[in-house]
Order: structure tokens, then C-alpha cells, then sequence
């Protein structure tokens, strides 16, 4: 019996359309209401000059573990998702053993129970083995708690088992997660195909390897009727042919990532591994048009695309180190630089896109703060300046492009299911 | 042999930095610079100074993860004419599969007391991945597809020496620009040097936006023969192609092949230029790369001189 009472706050709830001042009420672990008052209360939390919204949602995490915890484990990884104002996230399935069964994906749901610090949803992988033959068993993976399916950073290129697998996922109303990238024509490339891949002599990932591949996946989802996310789009060509897809009311979704929105592929001039993201870095057109789609709601959410590596993995020349950045601590700074402050959105556009958004998508039964709810949420400063430092990261992946960076915004309490797991120091 | 007595520092010269990455970021002056400490090295060659004492006591280590022969040849030779003791290090294997990673190789070379690194390595970028974590002087001799500056730095070398200057000229680069780092460098130091640039190639083999750097655009030798001054050949990269960019080596050859019959069409005075090692018969015809307008061979010697210039002028920065 714990009454926890948030006052005086900047209540942002999208999914109920309310912005507004005022005090939220929870108890036993669920929303009571806003405006609602107690005799007795717990915790008395003074939210004057802060956001109070739902829990923040990451719909694209890697958490390495089973496998590789020498770059995160799924205790490190929730924490660094509570830091960053999350409360819930979903799990990639490219661990090792692949999340390709349901003891798989129990094991991630019993690990972050464990853990005690966010909600971990795990996402299951198409193939068997993500070996790209047969379907994994889905159906068992539902009752395992699995969310979604995917191959994570690897394409599922056969279309006839995207096929089926959009068929089949049907039954339990659970989308196919896809990396939009058709294989053969990025291979062995580092970075976006243009000016500076020239210059430097690297080889590069087209735009069109996503145009093609969303193409494909559009034309299968309208013909199956089975419900496509589109992973981490980057390219203006993306934006347009979701933006058509949804008119004609086919069931796409699609996020982008917050380093898509402030990085150009100039970035790889230094050679540091840390610029190095599949997909990659583009060019600012592409940034303009993914903003458009943020504005006019064809890119659904924003997700971190959180990938810890070990430094000694990243540390190597920018060919052999791994695509990737650790993303979960960073995601609201940043969206505040690209989205907030150039004014973009507002802060109630921006919540949604981290929490109706990807609720939307994951269909979790998160993300609001109606009277009933699972008392999941998140308290954002939205004026704190501070200084990136990896180092200070609960994440164990210190490899983000970002160290340094002079940022404003931050979760500054977070709780989960109505208890505070997170406080910011700062 | 007795080593003569050194420094012998062309007067006038600009050049400032502690390492040789590539040609993309020089000024025309630190090119010249380096062209003319090279003039010097060659002029006290042919007095016979072929021996000089300017790097005594200094260790030039040769890091080289990718097969080559003339230019770790070449840069021992330079680092041995001025004194410096050598240490070779070669490994055609991916640091990865040998277990040590690039870095702590090269960690290991600067512990045994190198004081310059000529590093040779697949990957664009590894030159400045040592510059940023040794405290070394880091010469690239070949970055992946990216650059090769000394090879440049020849290249404009030889044709300063027979032309006077570089000003106005129209220089071909044909063959494999994708994968080429030497047309890269010989870009970025021809346009900063105020040459007329043209690459010619086949359209796969020509990477997009490469106009961008400054450079015109031909797929089609012969339209070109009669403007060049200089015609660089470059090698055909076998080993670097993910293949299928062109049909056959014969449609090759023959659509981009420097034979007689194009040497005849060619200006009078063209001076044939190639990076080497050359394939007889595929970008080259025996006849050509024998004949009067081949500057081949020169080029060779003046590698030499180039890099003994760049070891002497980096290491003029650690005093």
C-alpha cells in the first residue's frame, strides 16, 4: 500500500491529450488520477518546473545478454534505460543463443525481472537460428512473451519468408519488425554512398538498398495484410513511400533513431568507429525530409537502436568494428537539440513519438497515464544543461559519437509500476 | 662509404606537421615543399652524396599489412640513405586473425623505439588511427582505397621534372578510380597544384560524386587522347574488386588499353605515366610502357627521392 503523490508539475499524457499543470496520484503500483488527492501519502514528489508524462518507451534495444555480456547484460542495459527516462524497452532477439524459442524469451523476461529496473519485452526472431530457412516457432514465442518478430540487424532478404512470416504473425496480431536493407548492395560497406565515401575511399551503403527493400516489404504487407514496422528508416525515399503506404491504409509503422537526426556522414572524415551505424549516417536532406515525416506522423516513433560494444571491439580499424552506438542515456538530449529546440515539435509531439508512439506498435498496454494504469512514469527536466560523459553511463558500451557534447533535457525520476527506481544525481 | 655531413634543408620551405596522411588537406606550398626537399635529395645524388647522415640515431619502422614490394623497398632504401636504422614488420593477414590487434602492433613497434611509422594497411583511416594513439611521426604508404601520397607526390614529382610546372596541364587518370588511392592523392594534389584533371574509366569503375573533387569525367579514351599532357595508367585492382564491373579483361584492354595506335593519336610531347607493378598487354602494351614517352621507370627513382624528402621533413618536426 504505497501512495506516491507528483505535484505541481507539467503533466504531458498524448494518449489523453492533456498538457497541463497539475498533481498525479498513484497507488499500489497504478494510476489513480490526476488531480486526484489523498489523506495519506507515502512520497511526496515536488515536480515544479518538471515533466511528468508516461514512462518512456524504447521499442529497439540491444541488451547483448544471453551471449555478450562483455558489452551489456540485461541488468546494466535496464539501468542505463531508467537513466534515460525509460520504462519499458524491447529487446532484440540477436543474442547468443538467438531468442528463437520460448525459453529464450523467458529467460529475458525472468533476467529483467531480476535486475528490478525497467520492463524488458522481448522481441523474437523470425528464422530459427536467424538462419533465414524456417519460421521460428511464433506462436510459442507469444506465449513466452514475445512482442514482435524480427532479424534484428539482419534483413529478412527472402521475400517468401517475409511473406509468410507477415502471414503468419497475423494470428497473433504481433508485427514483423524489418531492417530495411536489401544485403548485396551494402556489402562491406561502412558508410552512406555519396560525396564523402569518395573522398575518403570507403565503400558505401546506397540510399536506394532502403527504397528497394521498403518497396518490397510495402508490397507484402498490402498483399498479407500483416503488420510491418520498418526499423531505423534513414532516407528521404523511405518517408515518401511509408507516407503513400499509410494513405492507401496499409499497416506500416516506422522509427528513426535521435543520431539520424543530428549526424551527416561528414562525421566519418575522423575514422572513428563511433560514426559508424547501419543504417548509416546520411546527408542533411535526408535529415530534413525524416523530420517532415516526424512532423506529420509517418515515422511513428523514436527509438535509441541502443548497441553496446566492448572498447576493444570498437577500437579497431573502421572496417572490422561493428555497426553500432549506445544509445539508451543519450535519446532525449539529443531529440531536444534536433526536435525541440529548432522547434520542430513541441514537447507533447515529442512524448508521444517515445511513448503513444511505440505503444502503438508494441501493443503493450503502456505508455499512458489514464486512472487504472500501470503507474509507469517518467519526470523530465527539460531546461538541465550537462555534459555527455560516457563514463558516467550505467550502460557498460561507452562507444557513442556524443562524448562531450554540450546537451540540455534529462529524466530526472522515473518510476516504474509505482515504484521509484531511478533518481539523476545530478 | 663515408656519410656526409648533413641537415641540407632547402631554405624557404612550409611544412609544419608531424605526419603524412594523405594529399587531400596540403596547401600548394607544403606540397612544393616537399618537392623541392626532394629536388635537393636528388641533386646531392647525382654528386654522389648517396649517403646521408640526416636521420642518424632515429629508428623508421615499416608497418606494412598488405602486400608490396616496391613501396616498402623503396622507403627502407630512403631511410637507410639517411642514416636511420630500419625495422620491417609485414603481416598480409587481418590484424583480427592473428590474434594482436593493429594498434597493439603497432604499440609493440613504438616500445622497441621507432620514431617514424610507414604504415600500409587495407583499411581507409589507419594512418590516423596511429597518428591519434602513437607519439610517433606516421607516414601512410597506402590506406585501403583512400590515399597513397608519396606515390602522388612521385607522380607530380616526375612530370614537375620534365614539364617545369604543374600549372595548366591536363592530366588523365585512367582505369580503376573506385578502388584506386593513388588517382585519390593524385587528385587532391594535381587540383590543389592547378592541373586540369580527367578521369577516364569504365562507368563501374567510377565512383559517384566524383566530380566533386574537382575532376572532369570521361568514358571514353579516345575522345581524351588528343587533350592529355600526361596519361596515368592505373593498374587494374584484381584484388580489391567484389567483381562484375567489367565484362572481360579483352573488353577492357581494349576499350581502355594504351597501345600504339593511341600513343599515335596521343599529343607529341605526352608523357606516359604508371603507378606499377603494371600488367603488360592489359592497361599497357609493351610498346608503350618501353617507348620514349614512358616516364615509367623515372617515377621509380623519383619515389625515392620523395620519400626520403618525407621522412627528413617529419622528422625535422621532432627536434
Amino acid at each position: 500500500m504505497t501512495t506516491i503523490h507528483i505535484h505541481g508539475g507539467r503533466i504531458i499524457d498524448p494518449a489523453q491529450q492533456i498538457d497541463r499543470t497539475a498533481d498525479l496520484l498513484i497507488r499500489d503500483g497504478n494510476i489513480v488520477g490526476i488531480d486526484e488527492s489523498s489523506e495519506s501519502v507515502d512520497e511526496s514528489i515536488d515536480a515544479a518546473g518538471l515533466i511528468v508524462c508516461p514512462g518512456l518507451i524504447d521499442l529497439h534495444v540491444a541488451l547483448r545478454e544471453p551471449g555478450f555480456e562483455e558489452d551489456e547484460t540485461i541488468a546494466s542495459g535496464t539501468a542505463a534505460a531508467l537513466a534515460g527516462g525509460f520504462t519499458s524497452v524491447a529487446s532484440m532477439p540477436d543474442t547468443s543463443p538467438v531468442v528463437d524459442n520460448r525459453a529464450a524469451a523467458e529467460f529475458i523476461v525472468l533476467q529483467a525481472e531480476r535486475a528490478g529496473n525497467c520492463r524488458v519485452f522481448p522481441l523474437g526472431a523470425v528464422t530459427k537460428d536467424h538462419a533465414a530457412e524456417e519460421l521460428s516457432e511464433i506462436g510459442q514465442l507469444v506465449d513466452g512473451g514475445a512482442v514482435a518478430f524480427t532479424g534484428a540487424k539482419k534483413p529478412v532478404a527472402n521475400a517468401e519468408i517475409m511473406r509468410r512470416a507477415l502471414e503468419y504473425t497475423r494470428m497473433f496480431d504481433r508485427p514483423i519488425f524489418n531492417h530495411p536493407q536489401v544485403p548485396e548492395l551494402v556489402s562491406k560497406a561502412v558508410m552512406h554512398d555519396g560525396y564523402y565515401s569518395t573522398l575518403l575511399g570507403m565503400p558505401g551503403m546506397p540510399a536506394a538498398s532502403e527504397s528497394i527493400m521498403i518497396g518490397r516489404d510495402i508490397a507484402l504487407a498490402e498483399m498479407t495484410g500483416g503488420k510491418l514496422h520498418l526499423m531505423c528508416v534513414s532516407t528521404a525515399d523511405a518517408v515518401e513511400q511509408i507516407r503513400r503506404a499509410k494513405a492507401r491504409g496499409i499497416a506500416v509503422t516506422a522509427d528513426v533513431t535521435p543520431h539520424h537526426l543530428v549526424l551527416t556522414d561528414e562525421s566519418l572524415q575522423s575514422f572513428d568507429s563511433n560514426f559508424k551505424v547501419d543504417p548509416p549516417l546520411r546527408t542533411q536532406e535526408h535529415i530534413d525530409a525524416l523530420i517532415e515525416g516526424l512532423k506529420d506522423g509517418t515515422i511513428d516513433a523514436i527509438c535509441s537502436d541502443h548497441q553496446p560494444f566492448a572498447e576493444e571491439k570498437k577500437a579497431v580499424e573502421v572496417d572490422l568494428a561493428p555497426f553500432g552506438i549506445v544509445g539508451l542515456e543519450t535519446v532525449l538530449p539529443l531529440c531536444v537539440k534536433s526536435l525541440i529546440e529548432p522547434g520542430h515539435l513541441d514537447w507533447p509531439e515529442l512524448i508521444a513519438l517515445l511513448s503513444t508512439g511505440p505503444e502503438r506498435i508494441l501493443n503493450i498496454n503502456k505508455g499512458s497515464l489514464h486512472p487504472g494504469a500501470d503507474a509507469d512514469v517518467t519526470l523530465i527536466d527539460p531546461d538541465v544543461s550537462w555534459i555527455i560523459d560516457p563514463a558516467d553511463f550505467r550502460s557498460q558500451g561507452r562507444n557513442t559519437p556524443f562524448a562531450g557534447w554540450n546537451v540540455s533535457g534529462r529524466a530526472q525520476t522515473v518510476i516504474v509500476g509505482g515504484q521509484v527506481r531511478y533518481r539523476s544525481e545530478a | 662509404m663515408t656519410a656526409s655531413t648533413g641537415p641540407q634543408t632547402v631554405t624557404g620551405l612550409r611544412w609544419t606537421r608531424r605526419h603524412l596522411l594523405g594529399l587531400a588537406d596540403l596547401s600548394a606550398e607544403e606540397i612544393t615543399s616537399i618537392l623541392d626537399q626532394a629536388e635537393e635529395f636528388k641533386r646531392l645524388a647525382a654528386a654522389g652524396e648517396t649517403k646521408l647522415n640526416a636521420l642518424a640515431g632515429t629508428v623508421v619502422a615499416n608497418l606494412f599489412f598488405e602486400n608490396s614490394t616496391r613501396t616498402r623497398t623503396s622507403f627502407s632504401l630512403a631511410a637507410k640513405r639517411l642514416s636511420a636504422d630500419t625495422i620491417d614488420f609485414s603481416s598480409s593477414g587481418s590484424s583480427l586473425s592473428k590474434g594482436e590487434t593493429f594498434l597493439d602492433t603497432a604499440r609493440n613497434i613504438e616500445a622497441m623505439g621507432a620514431t617514424q611509422v610507414v604504415v600500409r594497411h587495407r583499411t581507409p583511416g589507419a594512418p590516423h588511427l596511429l597518428a591519434k594513439s602513437l607519439g610517433v611521426n606516421v607516414l601512410n604508404a597506402g590506406d585501403g582505397t583512400r590515399e597513397h601520397p608519396t606515390q602522388a607526390l612521385l607522380d607530380i614529382f616526375t612530370i614537375r621534372e620534365r614539364r617545369g610546372t604543374l600549372e595548366g596541364l591536363t592530366v588523365a587518370l585512367v582505369g580503376d578510380i573506385l578502388h584506386s588511392r593513388v588517382a585519390r592523392s593524385n587528385i587532391f594534389g594535381l587540383t590543389t597544384l592547378g592541373a586540369r584533371v580527367i578521369v577516364c574509366g569504365p562507368a563501374t569503375l567510377i565512383p559517384p560524386h566524383i566530380e566533386e573533387l574537382g575532376v572532369e569525367v570521361s568514358y571514353n579514351f579516345d575522345d581524351i587522347l588528343a587533350e592529355a599532357d600526361c596519361i596515368n595508367l592505373l593498374r587494374v585492382q584484381f584484388e580489391r574488386q567484389r567483381g562484375g564491373f567489367f565484362p572481360s579483361v579483352r573488353e577492357y584492354a581494349h576499350l581502355f588499353g594504351m597501345d600504339g595506335p593511341r600513343l599515335r593519336r596521343a599529343k607529341d610531347e605526352v608523357l606516359i605515366l604508371a603507378p606499377g607493378p603494371i600488367n603488360r598487354g592489359l592497361e599497357i602494351t609493351p610498346e608503350v610502357a618501353d617507348g620514349g614517352h614512358s616516364v615509367i621507370l623515372d617515377q621509380v627513382t623519383n619515389g625515392l627521392m620523395i620519400r626520403m624528402a618525407c621522412l627528413y621533413l617529419l622528422n625535422q618536426q621532432n627536434q
